[in-house]
Formats: C-alpha cells, sequence, structure tokens
C-alpha cells in the first residue's frame, strides 16, 4: 500500500537529449514504480547516466518530459542521487552527512540525529570527525550512500555506485542498497555489471544506443528477454 | 662596505632594544595593512566566489577586467582615490586625506582586485566538481557561494595572506595618500623611502629588515596552511 502524497510512479514520455548535435537519447517512455529497485543496464554509452539525469532533472531534456505524481517542487525534495565518483565536501564525515539536512531546513536535533543513523547504517559510526576526502574509496562511496540515505528520500538514483570498487566494497555497498530498499527507498540505479543487476534488480531497463529497448520484471527479463540484442547483451557478447 | 656593515650594526641594535620610533612604524604599518585586508576581503571574496559560480553575459569581460586590476599600479591607486577624497573632491567633507583612513581605503581598493581574481580562480574548479551535487542537493548557485568559501577556506587563507603581503609591501599607493607624516602617517615603506633620501641608511635598513621578516613569515604561515589544506582537500 502506497501512501496517497508519494511521488511515484514516475513516468517519462517521449524522452530525448541531445549535446552538441549528437543524439543521446530518444523517444525513451518508462515507468517507475514503488517496489523492488530499478536497474537500467546497457553498454557503455548507452544512455544510461543521461537518463539518470533527466529523470532527477540535473539536465533537461531536448524533448518530451518527466511526470510525477505529485507536484514536480515536491518530487525534487524526496529524491536523491548518488554518483559514480562521490563528489565530497571538504568537510568532516559527519558535515558532510548534515550538509543536505541543513539545507532542507531540518531541525538541529533531527539533522544530527538522523545523520548519525545514517553512517551507523554504513558502518562509518567510528569515522565521524575524519576529513572525509582522506577516506578510502570504498568508505567514499559508502559516505555518499548515508549521506544521500539520511535524507529518507523515496526514490534513490544511483548512477553505477560500485563501477570504480573492488569485490568488498562492491559488496558492502550492494548490501546497503539493499537494505535501503527493503527500508521502502525505491532505487534506480545504473550498472553495465550483469551479474550484480541479477543480484539487485526487482526489474530491469534495458537501454541500447539510447532507446530503452525493454522493460521487464528482472525474471523475465533474464530467463527470456524479448529483443536479439537483449539476448546477444546477456550472453556476453560486445553489443553497442 | 665599511659603511654597510656598521649600518647594519645600527640598524640591528635599533631593532633588538625595541626603538619606539621603530615599534611606532612597524604597528602603524600592521594596523593599516591588516584593517585594509579586511576591508577588501569582505568585498573581494564573496565577489570572488560568485564569478566562480554565476553565468551571465559579459562574464568573461569581468574576468579580464579583474585580472588586468591585479596589476594596478599602487601609485596610481594612490592618486585615484587623493583625488577623491581631496578637499575638492568628491568625498572631500569627510577630511579623511593624510590620515590612516585613507591609506588603510587605498590599499584596500589596491588588493580588492586581487583577492577577488584569486579567489575566483581557486573556487572555480572547486564548483565545477561540487555544481552536480549541489543542485541534487537543492542548492542553486547562490547557495553554493558560501558553501565554496568554507570548503576552500584553507586555500583562501593563502589568498588573503598573498593580499597582506601586497598591502604591507606597497609604497606609492600610501605615500601619496598618506602624506608620510612622522607620528601619524608613516609606514615602514614610505619611511624606508624617506630615511633612504635623507642618508639615515641605519633607520632605513632596520625597518626593511622588519619588513623582510613579515614577509617570510607571512609566507612560512601560508606554506603551513597548505599543508593543513591538503590534508582536508584530500
Amino acid at each position: 500500500m502506497r501512501a496517497p502524497e508519494s511521488i511515484l510512479p514516475l513516468r517519462a514520455e517521449g524522452l530525448g537529449f541531445s549535446a552538441g548535435g549528437v543524439e543521446i537519447l530518444r523517444d525513451v517512455a518508462l515507468k517507475i514504480e514503488a517496489g523492488a529497485p530499478t536497474l537500467l543496464i546497457g553498454a557503455n554509452g548507452a544512455g544510461k547516466s543521461v537518463l539518470l539525469r533527466l529523470l532527477h532533472g540535473l539536465l533537461a531534456p531536448s524533448a518530451g518530459c518527466v511526470f510525477w505524481a505529485c507536484a514536480s517542487d515536491k518530487a525534487a525534495r524526496h529524491q536523491a542521487m548518488v554518483f559514480q565518483r562521490p563528489v565530497l565536501l571538504r568537510r568532516s564525515v559527519l558535515a558532510n552527512t548534515l550538509y543536505p539536512l541543513k539545507l532542507a531546513g531540518l531541525p538541529r536535533e533531527a539533522c544530527l540525529a538522523r545523520a548519525e543513523e545514517a553512517l551507523a547504517l554504513v558502518g562509518l559510526a567510528d569515522r565521524v570527525q575524519d576529513p572525509a576526502r582522506r577516506l578510502s574509496v570504498g568508505q567514499q562511496q559508502r559516505l555518499a550512500l548515508a549521506r544521500a540515505a539520511a535524507l529518507q528520500p523515496e526514490l534513490l538514483f544511483l548512477d553505477e555506485p560500485s563501477a570504480s570498487l573492488d569485490p568488498a566494497a562492491t559488496r558492502a555497498v550492494e548490501e546497503i542498497v539493499l537494505t535501503l530498499a527493503r527500508r521502502g527507498t525505491k532505487i534506480v540505479m545504473t550498472t553495465h555489471d550483469l551479474a550484480q543487476a541479477r543480484r539487485l534488480a526487482g526489474d530491469v531497463v534495458f537501454l541500447h544506443r539510447g532507446r530503452v529497448l525493454e522493460q521487464a520484471p528482472a525474471e523475465a527479463f533474464f530467463q527470456e528477454p524479448a529483443t536479439e540484442i537483449a539476448r546477444a547483451f546477456l550472453r556476453g557478447e560486445l553489443v553497442w | 662596505m665599511n659603511d654597510l656593515a656598521s649600518a647594519f650594526a645600527t640598524a640591528l641594535g635599533l631593532i633588538l632594544s625595541l626603538d619606539p620610533g621603530v615599534l611606532a612604524v612597524v604597528s602603524l604599518s600592521l594596523r593599516v595593512s591588516l584593517a585594509a585586508l579586511i576591508l577588501a576581503a569582505l568585498l573581494g571574496l564573496p565577489l570572488g566566489a560568485l564569478l566562480a559560480v554565476a553565468r551571465f553575459p559579459g562574464r568573461g569581460g569581468v574576468i579580464t577586467l579583474m585580472n588586468a586590476l591585479m596589476g594596478l599600479p599602487p601609485v596610481v591607486v594612490g592618486l585615484l582615490i587623493y583625488l577623491l577624497l581631496s578637499r575638492s573632491g568628491p568625498l572631500g567633507s569627510l577630511g579623511l586625506l593624510f590620515t590612516p583612513s585613507a591609506m588603510i581605503i587605498a590599499q584596500a581598493v589596491l588588493i580588492a582586485p586581487i583577492l577577488a581574481a584569486l579567489t575566483r580562480q581557486v573556487l572555480e574548479g572547486m564548483w565545477e566538481e561540487y555544481a552536480e551535487q549541489l543542485r541534487s542537493f537543492g542548492a542553486g548557485p547562490w547557495r553554493a557561494v558560501p558553501t565554496l568559501l568554507w570548503d576552500g577556506r584553507f586555500m583562501l587563507l593563502t589568498v588573503l595572506l598573498a593580499g597582506f603581503g601586497r598591502a604591507a609591501a606597497e609604497v606609492g599607493a600610501v605615500m601619496v595618500v598618506g602624506g608620510n607624516i612622522e607620528g601619524f602617517t608613516r609606514v615602514m615603506t614610505t619611511a624606508i623611502a624617506l630615511e633612504t633620501s635623507k642618508g639615515d641608511l641605519p633607520l632605513a635598513l632596520a625597518l626593511g629588515l622588519v619588513l623582510m621578516a613579515i614577509v617570510f613569515g607571512v609566507n612560512a604561515l601560508a606554506q603551513g596552511v597548505r599543508g593543513v589544506a591538503s590534508r582536508w582537500a584530500g
């Protein structure tokens, strides 16, 4: 059961994006509903990151529209995004986590409580006073996840959050993602790692050359993809 | 050669005995340059930060102008402030000419463009890195200005030290608007110029040594700050 004031489902219709005369996305239609994580998969350059930025509102589409189930300014306040390379402020771990909370206008005690809870969730509770940019790459990404999670967004966009991490750090990131998903945060995540997609996905959006070729429940997609290109992609062939 | 050696010895004596004349000049120098630094920083830092984040037509021109103003000749700044503050000038009624206040204004005008231009350079790279993340948090360019100023605090401290060094070492501006009045507007640089032309080399040398020591100290401080900065910048 979904709360009546939910920002989801999110719908995109006829979404296109061009930059410098190059068409990156064309005629993208998709619907993202509350529930298990949605994984955007496809080869490098398929347009996954751009699609994520269009949905999150960091880029303005050249064509088409993104529709929320509520007013778009309210939707903006209930979503967050974590980038492939975490952008950490030149402050302590705790100050990084507090920053967006203060920006959202939360009272001081609530900021602190949420920040500490989020840092405990990602296993950084003992590093709160350390300079954020001195953390290891894996810890930095966990901090970025904590910072987003502390906002308690209804929808969390993750752009290849483990692309530059080793297996142990990747595992830590995936565990955090699954925990957040269990708590009711809708995860929309890009990856080019098929095994990761299988581990996390509730449903899959398959992109190829700037177009959405398939959107299907994960099980159905991985067992029987509808398009030849997706079948080739799943076989591990080089499609581009 | 003997002259130089004895001048040097007398100079050291003046410094070590804490000669009141030397102390007065040094202390006025520091007060004027520090006040000018504060004034210039209040204007220059936010302006530089704003230029780092704002995108508007003519921005390139503004940046070019600011970079050019970094090279303002102090004596020309002095002349402009002189014209503004002289009795028949637009601000003549304030009666500020030939006072320390006039010297503070002149040095502030001299270093404000330096602070703004260097701040812009330091923060622009940081903004490129932060922009997308801050927009994701719902923070626009205006909200980014204080964030960048705070996150750039260690690098900006070296910018401030550069501005202070420039102010403390210049002679033209304070000479023109201050008048080098003994006990009132005489600072280290103007005193050095005067005493040298009068032939009182020991006093000039003593002040020169103090000035050098201050400049070295400021640079050592800047070096130390960069060390701390790299710890936080990562």
